[in-house]
């Protein structure tokens, strides 16, 4: 093997952290701002990749179809943020997560009876189709390499936002103070309402872009967003440089466990059993070191806020 | 959400023969209906629902619930159904783990289970049951076909399939029968729907084929990146993995694909027939196999109901075991733990009409019983 299987599992596991990364920014931005949990912000990555597919399918153009996602996820963000989140800032935890929750009920039967019950085709642009070869001479999927490169430019974007705009400087000082920002005049409604929009954009992205990978469906979203809570718990809630971390910390363990787990119990027992046995205590290994961290660092890796 | 669905509008005729019965039947259906395995659940539906209707059947209600593939749920509504709607008959899940929750206790109850898709392998053998009757398969026997049938071009084979009882049948059946070399044997999660991890183990084991077992959702998934990804060796997987509801999803990646299953759209007989070109004019869409065992189902109850009144619970039982009605896969016929003696057949994708579909190139088996048979008390 074994160094072209390794560099390949590596990136594959970047990957996943680049895409966890793009669900959990926007989750633990939101959180961090406004003081929300928000449980739909998988039914928006939902709608992003239905977007996509539908205009996709309509134009012939992916990238057209990428727009559109962006621009429907933010709009349908802008729209539940003006309808129904703005009453649940006031709120405590558990009424903010029953109405999301009510919004995840909603959003999947409005899809499925918009969209059907059955699978939506989205491919990958013949641009980015075929495989290129990396070190250790085995080849890569183009499409994962421009997912890496998106993750990693809408992070460094993140990071200019929030370091070097006014809304990036409005967005710090409301995480640290909300009310002290509303009194000094900055529209605090406008705000909330831009920041949760581009927090369901970058999940609506996410939506489309692994959507092309897997299968666009009703309920795709809610498995990433169990992940997408597990990263920013372990990066440190309200924290975009945790749930970078965090990201890419359970993309590559969640791979390596696939990945190694069944190996070295093949050096223990039969393969089919190393198989089982390894394979179960793979999809708990993220659990594992959630709970690990946790217990060294309740608060997460990089805490916003105590 | 609860849907109480009228069997069937209206009686065709005075005329209609054979309704012996005039006992109600009362059917509790549990299927998956929402997440990634909803298209299995809604097509046995669908086919269980067109038999009542074309039957013109109004003495058998059925209550329909969404398990949302989660056990813990399918328990719950399987309670509820018997306790409080009092339901004869359960039916409809898709899911071997959750077969596994309910049926063992639900029979115990008294009350009889048709499977019109998961046969995990317990309730085959030691733990079988006389009110547990299986519509669809072993769940080892379409795997037991691509593994007999792998031996004619194969001598190291990948294989995978999800850790639940369906997929560790599923890779015991397949090994049954063939004879070659494994490259690798990979248990993947449930629902699981990135198989990057496990695409570059594949390009790495040196393998000539790669056998998967991936229903629903997570097979739609798996094709398309094993297609984007050029590995280039060739597949093959249970019918289960290129079904008529995910081909659509799945695209030109699923072209030429070998794989097993019992029923098949071109299999040549009256009652197929009927059926594809019923289905298709009430739903718009091709049935899959799925469909196919939720009518089959459905026909065998009406078959026993046309018998026995199914309050008469020894000769109701009776009238199912004949299995006398006409299966839309053929030849049909209970073995003696109350599953299937059938044949089945390997097919390939093909391209017909624009759309993807699937077409018989063989048979692998004839009159194929399960291996565990044996194990079962019932004679």
């Amino acid at each position: 093997m074994q160094t072209a299987l390794f560099i390949e599992q590596v990136l594959n596991g970047l990957q996943l952290g680049v895409m966890l990364f793009l669900m959990a920014a926007g989750l633990t931005l939101i959180f961090g701002v406004m003081g929300l949990i928000n449980l739909a912000h998988g039914s928006l990555y939902m709608v992003g990749a239905f977007a996509c597919a539908t205009v996709a399918a309509a134009t012939g153009s992916f990238w057209l179809g990428l727009a559109a996602s962006l621009a429907a996820a933010a709009a349908a963000g802008a729209i539940i943020e003006i309808l129904v989140i703005r009453r649940l800032y006031e709120r405590d935890h558990l009424d903010q997560v029953l109405a999301t929750f009510a919004l995840i009920l909603i959003f999947s039967e409005g899809t499925r009876w918009l969209f059907g019950s059955f699978p939506l085709y989205l491919d990958i642009p013949p641009l980015l189709r075929g495989t290129v070869p990396i070190p250790g001479g085995s080849r890569y999927q183009l499409y994962r390499l421009a997912i890496i490169g998106v993750g990693i430019a809408v992070a460094v974007g993140l990071f200019l936002l929030i370091s070097k705009t006014r809304l990036g400087m409005r967005i710090r000082a409301g995480e640290s103070d909300r009310e002290m920002i509303g009194a000094l005049g900055v529209d605090i409604r406008t705000l909330y309402t831009v920041v949760f929009a581009l927090g369901a954009g970058l999940a609506g992205l996410a939506g489309a872009l692994v959507g092309a990978l897997q299968s666009v469906q009703v309920g795709m979203g809610e498995p990433v967003l169990i992940l997408a809570f597990v990263v920013i718990v372990i990066g440190g809630i309200g924290s975009i440089k945790g749930a970078l971390v965090g990201a890419l910390l359970v993309g590559l363990v969640d791979t390596m466990g696939r990945f190694l787990l069944p190996q070295l119990f093949s050096l223990l027992m039969t393969p089919s059993q190393a198989g089982l046995v390894g394979g179960a205590l793979a999809s708990m290994l993220i659990y594992i070191v959630m709970a690990a961290i946790l217990a060294v660092r309740p608060q997460g890796l990089f805490a916003a806020r105590g | 959400m609860k849907k109480l669905i009228a069997a069937s509008l209206v009686a065709l005729s005075l005329g209609v023969s054979g309704l012996a019965s005039a006992e109600p039947i009362k059917v509790g259906m549990i299927t998956t209906l929402s997440g990634g395995g909803a298209g299995l659940g809604i097509d046995v539906r669908d086919g269980f629902m067109l038999a009542l209707k074309k039957a013109g059947n109004s003495e058998i209600e059925v209550v329909i619930e969404d398990d949302g593939q989660k056990p813990e749920l399918a328990v719950q509504i399987a309670d509820k159904m018997i306790q409080s709607d009092q339901v004869d008959i359960l039916t409809g899940i898709i899911w071997s783990n959750l077969a596994m929750a309910v049926v063992p206790s639900a029979v115990a109850q008294g009350k009889f289970y048709l499977s019109p898709n998961a046969g995990p392998s317990a309730l085959a053998g030691a733990q079988c049951h006389e009110n547990y009757f299986n519509v669809a398969w072993q769940n080892d026997n379409l795997h037991e076909a691509m593994g007999q049938y792998a031996n004619q071009d194969y001598k190291k084979t990948f294989i995978m399939a999800p850790n639940y009882p369906a997929g560790t049948d599923a890779l015991t059946g397949f090994k049954r029968f063939y004879k070659g070399e494994l490259a690798g044997e990979i248990y993947t999660q449930i629902g699981q729907t990135d198989y990057a991890a496990e695409i570059a183990q594949i390009r790495a084991s040196g393998a000539d084929s790669v056998f998967f077992f991936l229903p629903g959702g997570m097979g739609i998934a798996f094709m398309k990146q094993y297609a984007q990804s050029d590995v280039g060796i060739p597949i093959m997987g249970p019918g289960f993995s290129l079904s008529q509801d995910i081909l659509a999803a799945v695209g030109d990646a699923a072209l030429g694909v070998k794989n097993s299953s019992q029923w098949s759209k071109d299999i040549d007989n009256e009652a197929n027939k009927a059926f594809v070109a019923a289905f298709q004019a009430e739903y718009g869409r091709l049935p899959s196999l799925y469909a196919s065992q939720g009518y089959d189902t459905a026909n065998l109850i009406l078959s026993a109901a046309a018998k026995a009144s199914v309050k008469d619970t020894d000769a109701f039982r009776a009238a199912l075991k004949k299995a006398d009605f006409e299966s839309v896969r053929g030849d049909f016929e209970f073995g003696n733990n109350n599953h299937p003696i059938q044949t089945i057949y390997v097919r390939e994708v093909i391209k017909e009409n624009g759309g993807l579909t699937n077409k018989i190139i063989g048979t692998a088996f004839e009159k194929h019983q399960d291996a565990y048979a044996a194990d079962c008390a019932m004679k």
